[in-house]
């Protein structure tokens, strides 16, 4: 157990924004949310998933709709008591602590804000150890274990309780409620036992963002390069540096669908990258040699600051280094890839882990 | 004939133009910048008459962007005492007014603020009614009290109602002097930005007011009884009225001036321009001949807000750069200059510091100063430093382009002479006569503007029929603020689906058009 203030919440929102692979959005909205709730309420407090009891109950607390409204109608910050309120007393046990769904944008930061404000625990632990776009891209799904019941809250204190036969029912339903209550609503969801979190969920995530986000930090200070910081952290690799030349984007399906084109600098001078993102980068390849793909994390980070660039900020004349990570081993099961490989995003390759891709073996872990 | 005048405040000079109605450029000065900024500016225009010889009553327009609002906010100097209030309770108390903002400008703005119930949903429904009752009980408090008042509501770019009845609350009960700054009328979706925008607006009021009533008379002294307009930062002006009201968008005005006027200097609508001042090179991107906008947000003062600012990029590279180099032959430019001081501290002018004006004088691609002086200097080692100095500009321009195609690059400013007439990414390079001031010329012929940006439902009216009505709300607004209806035209259109609300979309528009008057004089445009 350890707590957690204003400092930590800006490292963590830099390390969840690189762990997002550029999607999930702006953080900044959630780290303004934290930052004031532990003004007003103090630390929160971080617990190991080991200090979290087998039969509590623990549920995971977030944002959904649309990231327009998110910004405008930003939330009361009393929705989630409700939705834990909601949720104790549908399912008639009392909520132990709550985790975040998903690293990057906002998802990664609202944990942070209700937790202190609630002055319930945060748990250390998540159900991608990254961002994707879809409710049942969690290894919690991959344990079957359900999305709902599902409480969906507004700021006006209308409360929703869903208890679907599957998540494209839940995914639909929650759709209509959050439109009506305007656009953007805060969610509890995959509420399960502290048994369950520990066994299908992916550990020690916020202690990775923050010591990402810390490395980042401190690395300017002491003259080093904030990438190699980085890819010591994460197991990850250098795939490419370069310039971005050029961008393509369209929205189909409600998905940020695009391509960007990258040229080598400095040892990658007269290559090429192609990088593919829907919502997050989801493949880079040099020509047709493939360099990482989906689960494993493409993060496009800043070749000066190595801060993190989303796929919305990725702009021609950008310089840019492509880091690839190994993602957590249960995304590498069949079932894994077949919920968030390659194909499932309708690119026609196979899943090939990014260790050997780049020739250099398996990595530890 | 009539005339006008354009003034540009810079950080180094104060540059001013008097232009015959067809824009010819009859005269032109530098003056140096004041501390006060006003007294620059006065000294400027008084100079630029006299050089133009013009009948002082034939003066019908006077244009001016200045610094003077940026310097107060930055400064945190001569702020006004204000009251913040926002209109959005239940909703939005997670995120405070003013949380994220530094400190110390915390410190001054956020004395009194309140967080009252009101606000829209994205579709215009209220999320709750408006509590005016808490409205009147804050006026009661703040009578007195505060210079001016912020008031932002929760979806206002979709509808403004809650905030009009709150301005007409604090009218009612404060009286007609203290200014009340409406979020609507400042930014677009995106309400921590807006606010911060309208909370900065209403604590420069009184600045801005000193500053237009103090030109005014300036000119009024010379026996010029011209109306008086403010540039703004997207390259179109504003009516005196208006700026004393919404300040704010006059911040940034500066290299917006420089990029219109590149653009009329050399006839081009689409091209990038490198403003090479004494001590920067500011890069700016030219779209259908106004400044291609940023899409990130913009700090002022280090408050996040969301303004429309050029996108610009800015490097240490201008005509006062200094230049060092040690024993071993290495060398480094910048980032530090000796700014206005040039003609005292340049090698070729007698002082004891080389600078990058020296380097161009040494080789022989600028006739300024005394060569002699800088004769003794290694041939090799000018050639390193001077192509490292293109190098700068030339990786810059590469940042700013959108494709790996040359474009045409227009040079302005006084450091120009610095670069070369071939640059790597560009197809051209331009160099306009009266280059030197094409900010004081990008000031005097500015258009006037309208625009909106707000969240349409398409389930009345349908689609077209909604791109219309945007449309014409943007002209109108161009039209009421002084254009020429005849000249309005949409100089930019942007249509954002909000793929998650079903049948909404986000539209922005802007129409610009020329002053009104103008035409009935000129016979040119």
């Amino acid at each position: 157990m350890r707590k957690i203030g204003k400092q930590e919440i800006e490292d963590i929102a830099v390390g969840a924004a690189l762990l997002g692979t550029g999607g999930g959005g702006d953080p900044y909205i959630g780290k303004l949310m934290a930052l004031q709730a532990v003004e007003e309420h103090g630390p929160i407090t971080l617990l190991s998933i080991d200090e979290v009891p087998d039969d509590a109950l623990v549920v995971a607390s977030g944002g959904m709709g649309a990231p327009t409204v998110l910004v405008e109608k930003i939330p009361s910050g009393h929705e989630i008591s409700q939705t834990f309120k909601a949720l104790e007393k549908y399912i008639g046990k009392e909520v132990f602590a709550t985790y975040p769904i998903e690293a990057g944008g906002i998802n990664s930061m609202l944990p942070l804000a209700l937790a202190a404000q609630l002055g319930l625990p945060v748990i250390d632990a998540d159900g991608m150890g990254r961002a994707f776009p879809e409710l049942q891209m969690t290894t919690f799904y991959l344990d079957g274990i359900s999305a709902t019941p599902m409480v969906l809250a507004d700021e006006k204190g209308n409360v929703t309780i869903m208890d679907t036969i599957d998540n494209a029912w839940t995914e639909r339903i929650a759709r209509s409620v959050t439109v009506q209550k305007g656009g953007a609503a805060t969610s509890a969801i995959y509420p399960m036992s502290g048994k369950n979190l520990k066994d299908s969920g992916i550990h020690d995530i916020l202690s990775l963002e923050e010591q990402i986000g810390r490395a980042i930090r401190l690395s300017k200070e002491a003259n080093l390069d904030p990438v190699q910081e980085v890819l010591k952290l994460t197991n990850g690799f250098e795939l490419f540096a370069g310039k971005v030349v050029d961008v393509h984007r369209k929205t189909e399906g409600g998905w940020a669908l695009g391509t960007a084109h990258i040229e080598g600098l400095r040892e990658y001078k007269g290559q090429t990258v192609e990088l593919r993102f829907q919502n997050e980068h989801l493949l880079a390849k040099s020509g047709e040699r493939l360099l990482c793909v989906t689960p494993d994390l493409i993060a496009v980070v800043d070749s000066e600051t190595g801060l993190p660039i989303t796929t919305e900020g990725l702009r021609y004349g950008a310089r840019v280094v492509v880091i690839g990570m190994p993602c957590h081993p249960k995304w590498r099961t069949e079932k894994g890839i077949q919920t968030v490989g390659p194909r499932y995003f309708r690119y026609d390759t196979d899943y090939v882990p990014v260790e050997e891709l780049v020739g250099k073996g398996s990595v530890a872990k | 004939m009539t005339y006008r005048i354009g003034i540009d405040v810079g950080g180094t000079h104060t540059d001013a133009v008097l232009l015959d109605k067809d824009y010819q450029v009859l005269a032109q000065t530098k003056c140096s910048t004041t501390e006060d900024v006003s007294s620059g500016i006065y000294a400027a225009m008084r100079e630029v008459i006299a050089l133009s010889g013009v009948p002082r009553e034939q003066i019908t327009y006077a244009m001016l962007g200045t610094t003077h609002c940026t310097n107060a906010i930055v400064e945190r100097k001569h702020l006004n005492e204000i009251a913040v209030i926002r209109i959005g309770a239940p909703a939005t108390l997670a995120i405070k007014p003013l949380v994220g903002v530094p400190d110390d400008l915390r410190g001054h703005l956020g004395k009194r603020v309140y967080i009252v119930a009101g606000g829209h949903e994205f579709d215009g429904r209220e999320i709750v009614k408006l509590d005016e009752a808490r409205l009147y009980a804050i006026a009661g408090e703040i009578k007195g009290k505060v210079d001016s008042v912020a008031v932002t509501s929760v979806f206002s770019p979709v509808s403004k109602e809650h905030e009009l009845r709150a301005a007409e609350i604090f009218r009612d009960v404060l009286g007609d002097d203290v200014p009340i700054s409406l979020s609507y009328e400042i930014g677009s979706v995106g309400l921590l930005e807006r606010e911060n925008a309208t909370i900065l607006n209403a604590a420069i009021v009184n600045v801005a007011k000193s500053t237009a009533l103090g030109f005014l008379s300036a000119l009024k002294a010379e026996q010029v009884e011209a109306r008086v307009f403010f540039g703004q930062n997207d390259g179109t002006l504003m009516s005196i009225e208006y700026a004393m009201k919404y300040p704010i968008l006059t911040i940034g005005c500066g290299p917006t001036n420089s990029i219109r006027g590149a653009s009329y200097l050399s006839g081009l609508e689409n091209a990038l321009v490198v403003d090479v001042g004494g001590t920067t090179t500011d890069i700016g991107v030219l779209v259908n001949s106004f400044p291609r906008e940023s899409s990130l947000a913009v700090e002022i003062g280090g408050a996040r807000t969301n303004f429309r600012m050029p996108d610009l990029i800015s490097i240490g590279l201008g005509g006062g750069t200094i230049v060092r180099v040690q024993a071993d032959g290495q060398f480094s430019v910048g980032p530090d200059s000796v700014g206005y001081r040039l003609p005292q501290k340049g090698l070729a002018f007698g002082g004891d510091t080389l600078t990058t004006t020296d380097v161009v004088i040494a080789l022989g691609k600028a006739n300024l100063g005394d060569a002699q002086k800088v004769a003794h200097l290694d041939r090799t080692l000018l050639e390193q430093v001077y192509s490292r100095m293109v190098e700068m500009v030339e990786e810059a321009i590469d940042k700013m382009k959108t494709s790996s195609e040359p474009v045409p690059v227009i040079l302005v400013g006084g450091g120009s002479i610095l670069l070369p007439d071939t640059l790597k990414g560009a197809s051209q390079i331009i160099r306009p006569e009266n280059s030197g001031v094409a900010n004081a010329i990008g000031a005097a012929i500015a258009q006037i503007s309208g625009q909106i940006d707000r969240v349409f439902s398409l389930d009345e009216k349908g689609r077209a029929e909604t791109l219309e009505q945007a449309k014409s709300i943007a002209v109108e607004e161009a039209i009421a603020a002084g254009a020429d209806p005849a000249t309005v035209e949409i100089v930019e259109f942007e249509d954002i689906p909000l793929a998650y609300l079903g049948n909404a979309t986000r539209i922005r528009v802007k129409a610009a058009g020329t002053l009104a008057g103008v035409l009935q004089t000129s016979d040119s445009n």
